[in-house]
């Protein structure tokens, strides 16, 4: 951590302001420059190769419509047409469990990882705060969301366009789009994506105050991702299911119709905002609350 | 937001090193509130949304009809919910499964309209639709990250399946006698086969006003008056300004949840964009033609079919109706002498299906009937097929005096 970067204090809010940023960006590098960081973005990029591929090798034969009977991930059926379809694929591949493990790793890694590194009092002997300390940490969980996402959709595109052709694309609702209106809204998607990802990257943050096991944080924040994605699969909860942070995931696909379907959209980000207020405070209530002995 | 946000580094350190358990355990309220103020919001925000019943000036049931009947709606958009609790077995995949294994046996593709008019009949589902004159309509049934759209534009009728990429095209000429391919879905389609049935074993009132999709409207409530009827009531929702029904809830008479219910959530009479109904099949898209004069007979008699006819293979001679009104049975001829193999006949399998059903007796022999909510259906052991939206003992009266 490269504390003594912070410039001497002038007077007024500039200095704080500049502080934050100063503690943001060291997080931010530290985070990055981490080989299981690297590891998992690398992973998250590998993705859309694979199903770029397959979906390639697969209609190698003459069969230009995609995998009978309309499994897979949703617009698997119109990459061969189109490669700016992989992109909406790959998210909708990672979205469910890839993505949110990655961002899992790194916000369960948060609080939990400095303290079992013995770290943490470092952090907090600088002038900075507790309060403030924990809003870079989420900051920079949340700038991984965003990361990671556009990875993959920066990936897809790239894969998509060596493997498939490009141009106009058919909205599911049957309409065509320009190849520009198309990016546009591959870009939104992927922000879509992002943004589903902040309510467990609360959750995580959240889990990483209560130990000081930096392991132990990550797998019970992957380990709760994994129960409430099985708890969202059975009918039986159905009252539940709404609240239920992955619920409304897919709804991303939703910014393909035309026009296009806002009313689960707004439903999902509503419930990240939620989740982020909730565990946000949370973990803001644990942090400042508890003792730091490592 | 806390005290100690100074560059005082140490006096921060030291307030925040030695909190008291009070002060630990207040700052767990903030994360409680933020959960009751969403609960609260959850729980209130619908409440205080619905604004009161409107006041709109009195009219009569026979006055609301007329307008219902006058109502010329030409261009409209807006979106559907259709909820179906026949209170089947919940077959889950295996449903959609089937009824997509049959359309495919049909003639191969997962475009055709028939093979997505089935899975209307449970659960609930979002549509689109759109409008704009006789000639350009636009129905979309919203799935998770795909779509089924069915587009009439002018001569051309397309179906559209997203999530196989595959294409169904057909000619409105084909389809002549209904110029809407479409499956009924929209309250108004549902309204228009109730309101075929009011007659004089009917009441119909107004049932006060109501706030549908933002819009006021007349709430005529239909009620048969006829015993041996399982329908309770029907209510439809009339847009007090153009007359189109917004809204239509069926309830059976034993109680409970609606069977059917249709409504707008959103609703507009704008005219639609008209990028809405230009279509042309996506380069690579799988494209089935419609069959020589094979018109895509998706109606409600269909639906009944589907409904009470689910087990009897297709009849050999067309149904034929008896009674009329609320209390009319369908009744067609399987040919297979047996039915529903019963109880010890048919191994496993009769079994099986005889426990989905109940035995009854009567003059005209045995047989087995299975129930939903609203439609029982009477398959007797000489393989006649009574199916209605009645009770138990009409159809077992219908089969006695058929006999």
């Amino acid at each position: 951590m490269s504390r003594a970067e912070a410039p001497p204090a002038p007077a007024g809010r500039r200095p704080r302001a500049l502080w934050t940023f100063g503690l943001l960006r060291s997080e931010l590098v530290t985070t990055l420059r981490r080989w299981r960081t690297l590891a998992l973005l690398g992973v998250l990029a590998a993705v859309p190769v694979l199903v770029g591929i397959a979906v390639k090798v697969e209609t190698r034969g003459g069969s230009s419509s995609g995998p009978d009977g309309g499994g897979g991930p949703a617009f698997i059926a119109q990459i061969t047409n189109n490669g700016l379809f992989l992109v909406f694929t790959a998210l909708a591949a990672t979205l469910p469990f890839f993505l949110p493990m990655a961002v899992g790793v790194v916000a369960g890694d948060a609080i939990a990882g400095e303290a079992g590194g013995g770290t943490l009092r470092y952090l907090l002997v600088a002038p900075a705060g507790r309060t403030r300390l924990l809003l870079t940490k989420y900051t920079t969980v949340m700038a991984f969301c965003l990361l990671a996402t556009l990875v993959v959709a920066v990936s897809a595109l790239a894969v998509g366009a060596l493997l498939f052709p490009l141009g106009d694309l058919t909205t599911i609702s049957g309409t065509r789009i320009g190849f520009a209106d198309g990016l546009g809204r591959a870009l939104l998607i992927a922000l879509v994506v992002a943004a589903s990802l902040v309510g467990v990257a609360a959750l995580g943050l959240f889990v990483s105050t209560l130990t000081n096991s930096g392991i132990a944080a990550m797998a019970t924040t992957v380990g709760l991702l994994i129960t409430v994605q099985i708890l969202d699969q059975i009918p039986q909860l159905h009252a539940l299911r709404p609240y239920l942070f992955p619920h409304y995931w897919l709804s991303f696909a939703d910014l393909m119709r035309d026009p296009v379907y806002w009313d689960d959209l707004v439903k999902n980000l509503g419930l990240q905002a939620l989740y982020a207020a909730v565990f946000g405070s949370a973990a803001w209530a644990r942090f400042t609350a508890k003792d730091i002995s490592a | 937001m806390a005290p100690y946000e100074s560059d005082d580094a140490t006096a921060a350190a030291q307030a925040e090193d030695a909190p008291s358990g009070r002060r630990k355990a207040a700052r767990y309220a903030v994360p409680v509130a933020v959960v009751g103020v969403a609960a609260a919001t959850i729980g209130l925000v619908p409440a205080l949304a619905d604004s009161g019943d409107p006041a709109l000036p009195k009219i009569t049931a026979q006055q609301l009809i007329d307008k219902i009947a006058k109502s010329d709606v030409q261009r409209l958009s807006g979106t559907v919910k259709v909820s179906t609790d026949l209170g089947l077995p919940n077959l889950g995949g295996l449903e959609s499964t089937l009824a997509s294994g049959a359309a495919r046996g049909g003639d191969g593709s997962s475009a055709d309209p028939k093979s997505h008019l089935t899975e209307l009949v449970s659960g609930t589902h979002t549509l689109r639709v759109a409008a704009d004159g006789p000639d350009r309509q636009k129905l979309s049934l919203l799935e998770s990250g795909a779509e089924y759209s069915m587009i009439h534009d002018g001569k051309d009728v397309w179906g559209y399946d997203s999530k196989t990429n595959e294409v169904y095209h057909g000619t409105a000429a084909a389809s002549a006698g209904r110029h809407r391919a479409a499956p009924p879905a929209t309250p108004k389609d549902f309204a228009d086969e109730a309101l075929k049935a009011v007659d004089g074993t009917t009441s119909v009132t107004v049932d006060g006003t109501a706030q549908v999709a933002g819009r006021d409207a007349y709430k005529l409530l239909i009620k048969p008056k006829q015993s041996g009827t399982t329908v309770g009531a029907v209510s439809i929702a009339v847009d007090a300004k153009t007359g189109m029904p917004l809204k239509f809830t069926l309830t059976p008479r034993s109680g409970g949840a609606a069977v059917l219910d249709a409504g707008f959530t959103q609703v507009s009479f704008a005219r639609p964009a008209a990028s809405t109904f230009d279509f042309t099949p996506p380069k690579g898209a799988k494209v089935t033609e419609e069959k020589d004069r094979r018109a895509p007979q998706a109606g409600g008699e269909d639906f009944a079919k589907g409904l009470g006819g689910a087990h009897g293979p297709q009849g050999a001679h067309g149904p034929k109706v008896l009674g009329k009104g609320w209390t009319s049975i369908a009744t067609f001829d399987t040919g297979a002498k047996g039915g529903v193999p019963s109880g010890s006949r048919g191994g496993q399998l009769g079994g099986f299906l005889g426990s989905l059903g109940d035995q009854v007796s009567g003059k005209f022999g045995k047989g087995t009937v299975f129930s939903t909510r609203l439609v029982n259906a009477l398959i007797t052991d000489d393989g006649k097929v009574y199916a209605g939206a009645v009770t138990k003992d009409a159809l077992v009266k219908a089969a006695d005096q058929g006999k």
